[in-house]
């Protein structure tokens, strides 16, 4: 039914009994053609434009515009060429069921089965030991595997560089002494040594300049009003990376949660669901801040085993 | 000895080669047979067939401009200071990811288009995927026989926002990294194994000991991009096999499909579909700028750039992640995380009921016969309203990930744009399907095959632009708005048949059943507003 010989309307006018359906949709079929000739040329034409822009270079605008004219073109015609110079017909297509007969599917299963029956079944031990052997070599695999991926976490995840003592120093290695930030200010740190380390990163904060209790059981931490959290926020671990010192509120760039500076960095907005950890601070007798110990409790997003 | 002399020989014309190689072939492989039902396949011609058709070509524009851009891409997270030719970048230490890529964008030639026609060809391949699911989830298409097509169109979803994820990870800056930052705490949050996981992904605790570049770029140019392959072969081979669904109208039965054949109307108009989408693609690279990673400079994993928002299609997530509450569960030592509700469970389940869906509708309503003519939305009201509010459920979170920029553009406070979101996202959705529904029985009154209709009063404006108002007339079947009761149909004079013609376009009813009709007497256009 679907015989696709070209046909020019004319003829069909012509002939009565023509199938209408094998007309062109077009009906100026030569002005069409010349219509997809010329989208042929714009095609031609940029590409070559775009052989010599690449000799001879030039935009990310030129190059894009070029291409995007030049398939433009190809395009235009080809759905052009598909659409107004072939049989508009519509066509059919008859449906066929798609399951086999059942006279089909009893001989595959007599064949599987039947066959199956005599060379398998009766050798059921061999299979056994098939099974063994494969299942063995599977779980030997696992070894390897999971080593050539990366070490069991142990307990990484519980501990930070900060150690009891470690100098609070700048992204630049530099060390902190007690004059160096005033009121408001605040950068981030590192523990000496371990300068741009991901689990290290601290943000210290100058809030006053008398001792500040964050909570209960931190009298010590906060000497001359220096406060320092882990950068890394507890909820889905992003860098915090901003200190609003009129509302004394540290905002994560990432989801927006917002912690207390004040109050042991308590999450008040947002999807956080943890405090910061504080690093209890103290300053040596040279006047550098130093962390008297490290976080006592794993920084950043929650875990299983946390 | 004549034989020897060329010349002797018959020439053969270009037609008669081609038939002798294609008789050289169909030899060896037989192809001639299944070849010419090939050819004959039908397309059906509507608009919302080619959504799929979109997709492919975009996936392999991935494909073309991806193979480019491994050339010069380099896989490394090794330091080292950068030397090219984008200035305010001279001198400071970048990895060699960063640094090819900046390569590719400034000193490639068509380095930077390429690049740019991947991330919008990335961009496009999922938006026209998603909207081809939409067509086929509202169509009914996915009914059997074709369960098994959806399926494998649900996972080149789930490995296409996979691999968009791992490719925009690739170019090691500030917004990738952050990006990964987020990925390895959802790995985390996943119960029992996520640590086990996150550590085995990255080579240890993060940033990880510098494998996850070159382990992201494996999979994002092979093990992916090969699994997709398959898999879209599979989608078409099952399409060839089980034949497309149509829609019904004049001619259109369950035991046909009209339209246009393969060979060769559909193969020259598909061609031509495929060069629109590398122009549209190209017209993008060119003139719309996209992830401009020279502005958001090398990522350190202390440092975090304010406009954090990823690619389209991981939107709906990060806003899950946003207006998520702060709760976490600690029992025995053990922690569910915040992250795993939004960020696991979500997109688990999300996922999943996409994959079993057709099982679910189908012992829903105890419809287990195979389809081939597709539903129109409104002829199935309830399928139609869960997915209008599945869509509006999505879109909520989705416009969640810009609570900070809503909160700025308005002036509101971002407590209050969360919590109106907090709320708004999962209320929304049922007034959308509630809606929906009514607006399916509302265009089913109109319908025209078997729907009962009612008949609505027509208020029609004059040319002098004088109104009136007019009953549409009857027809077999129609029911009357007031009484609910059965009316007469008139019988079909000229005159009549051109008061339904007339009144049918104002509602909008297509022209199949009015086919039927004798032709209108005047052809005079009027301008109509329902009432
Ligand atoms: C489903 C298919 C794919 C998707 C969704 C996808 C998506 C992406 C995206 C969004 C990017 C980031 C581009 C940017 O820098 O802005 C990217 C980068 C990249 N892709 Fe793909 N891609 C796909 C397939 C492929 C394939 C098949 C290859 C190679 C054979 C490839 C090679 C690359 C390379 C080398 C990069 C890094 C270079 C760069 O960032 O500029 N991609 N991909
Ligand atoms: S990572 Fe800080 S709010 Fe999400």
């Amino acid at each position: 039914m679907t015989s696709t010989e070209q046909v020019q309307t004319s003829e069909a006018a012509i002939d009565p009994t023509r199938d209408p359906r094998l007309d062109l949709l077009a009906k100026k079929p030569d002005q069409m053609e010349k219509l997809i000739a010329l989208c042929f040329i714009v095609g031609i034409a940029c590409f070559v434009a775009m052989m010599v822009f690449y000799v001879r270079g030039s935009s990310t605008q030129v190059e894009g515009a070029l291409m995007a004219a030049g398939f433009g073109g190809l395009g235009v015609g080809m759905v052009a060429w598909g659409k107004y110079l072939m049989p508009k017909g519509p066509f059919e297509e008859e449906r066929h069921q798609i399951g086999s007969t059942e006279e089909d599917r009893k001989a595959f299963a007599d064949a599987f089965i039947g066959r199956g029956t005599i060379a398998v079944k009766r050798r059921s031990f061999l299979g056994k030991l098939l099974g063994l052997a494969t299942a063995i070599f599977g779980i030997f695999s696992l070894g390897p595997l999971l080593d050539s991926l990366g070490p069991n976490p142990g307990n990484a995840l519980d501990s930070t560089a900060w150690k009891k003592g470690s100098k609070v120093v700048t992204e630049h290695g530099r060390a902190i002494k007690v004059d160096d930030l005033e009121v408001g200010g605040f950068m981030t740190v590192f523990p000496e040594g371990n300068v741009g380390s991901y689990d290290g990163q601290t943000l210290l904060i100058r809030a006053g300049t008398s001792d500040i209790v964050t909570m209960p059981g931190r009298e010590s931490w906060g000497p001359q009003g220096y406060l320092a959290y882990s950068k890394v926020c507890t909820h889905a671990g992003c860098p915090i990376s901003l200190y609003q010192q009129e509302t004394e509120q540290l905002l994560c760039p990432c989801h927006q949660s917002l912690f207390n500076v004040l109050q042991a960095a308590e999450p008040v907005f947002g999807p956080a669901p943890r405090p910061l950890p504080q690093l209890p601070l103290a300053i040596d007798k040279n006047g550098y801040i130093i962390a008297q110990a490290g976080y006592n409790e794993p920084i950043g997003p929650g875990y299983w085993n946390f | 000895m004549p034989s020897l002399l060329k010349k002797d020989k018959p020439k053969q014309t270009g037609a008669e080669k081609a038939t002798a190689g294609a008789k050289w072939l169909d030899d060896r492989l037989g192809l001639a047979k299944g070849g010419r039902v090939f050819f004959n396949k039908i397309f059906p011609d509507h608009w919302s067939f080619m959504l799929g058709e979109i997709a492919l070509y975009s996936f392999v524009v991935l494909l073309v401009t991806g193979v480019f851009l491994t050339l010069y891409y380099v896989p490394s997270a090794d330091m080292l200071t950068y030397h090219g030719s984008y200035a305010p970048l001279k001198g400071t230490q970048v990895s060699a990811a960063y640094n090819s890529t900046l390569a590719i964008s400034f000193d490639v030639r068509f380095g930077l288009l390429v690049r740019q026609m991947h991330h919008w060809a990335a961009d496009i391949f999922l938006g026209a995927i998603a909207v081809h699911m939409c067509r086929v989830f509202f169509t009914g298409a996915f009914r059997r026989p074709r369960e098994l097509n959806w399926i494998v169109g649900v996972t080149l979803l789930i490995l296409g926002i996979s691999n968009g994820f791992l490719g925009y990870s690739l170019p090691d800056d500030l917004i990738s990294g952050t990006g990964l930052r987020i990925m390895f705490s959802v790995v985390e949050s996943i119960p029992v194994v996520g640590t086990h996981l996150a550590f085995w992904l990255f080579g240890g605790n993060y940033p990880g000991n510098g494998v996850i570049i070159p382990r992201m770029f494996m999979l994002h140019v092979l093990l992916v991009p090969a699994i997709m392959v398959a898999l879209v072969g599979a989608h078409l081979a099952l399409l060839v096999k089980q034949k497309h669904t149509q829609f019904s109208g004049p001619g259109k039965t369950e035991k046909n499909v009209v339209g246009t054949p393969m060979w060769p109307g559909f193969m020259f108009k598909t061609q031509g579909y495929f060069f629109l989408v590398v122009a549209v693609l190209a017209g993008l690279g060119g003139w719309a700028q996209i992830n401009p990673i020279w502005q958001y400079g090398q990522y350190f994993p202390y440092k975090v750039s304010y406009a954090v928002q990823p690619d389209w299609y991981m939107g709906w997530l990060d806003g899950a992640l946003r207006i998520m509450p702060s709760w976490e569960f600690q029992n025995f030592g053990y922690m569910i995380p915040n992250m795993f509700f939004p960020a696991v469970l979500l997109p688990g389940i999300a996922f999943n009921i996409f994959i079993v869906w057709p099982f679910i509708e189908a012992k829903v309503r105890k419809d287990y016969k195979e389809h081939h003519l597709l539903e129109r939305p409104r002829d199935n009201p309830w399928r139609t309203s869960i997915g209008a509010g599945a869509l509006a459920f999505f879109f909520m979170l989705f416009a969640a990930s810009s609570t900070d920029v809503l909160a700025n553009y308005f002036n509101i406070s971002l407590n209050l744009v969360l919590w109106f979101f907090r709320f708004a996202t999962y209320i929304i959705p049922f007034f959308v399907a509630g809606i929906t529904y009514k607006i399916c029985l509302e265009l089913q009154a109109l319908g025209r095959y078997g729907g009962r209709r009612k008949r609505f009063n027509v208020v029609l404006r004059t040319a002098e632009g004088e109104y009136f108002s007019e009953k549409t007339p009857a027809r077999p079947g129609d029911l009357d708005v007031l009484s609910g009761e059965e009316e007469e149909p008139l019988e079909l004079t000229e005159e009549v048949s051109e008061k339904i013609r007339e009144s049918s376009e104002l509602i909008g009813v297509s022209s199949t059943e009015l086919n039927k009709l004798p032709p209108p007497a005047d052809q005079g256009v009027k301008r109509v507003e329902r009432d």
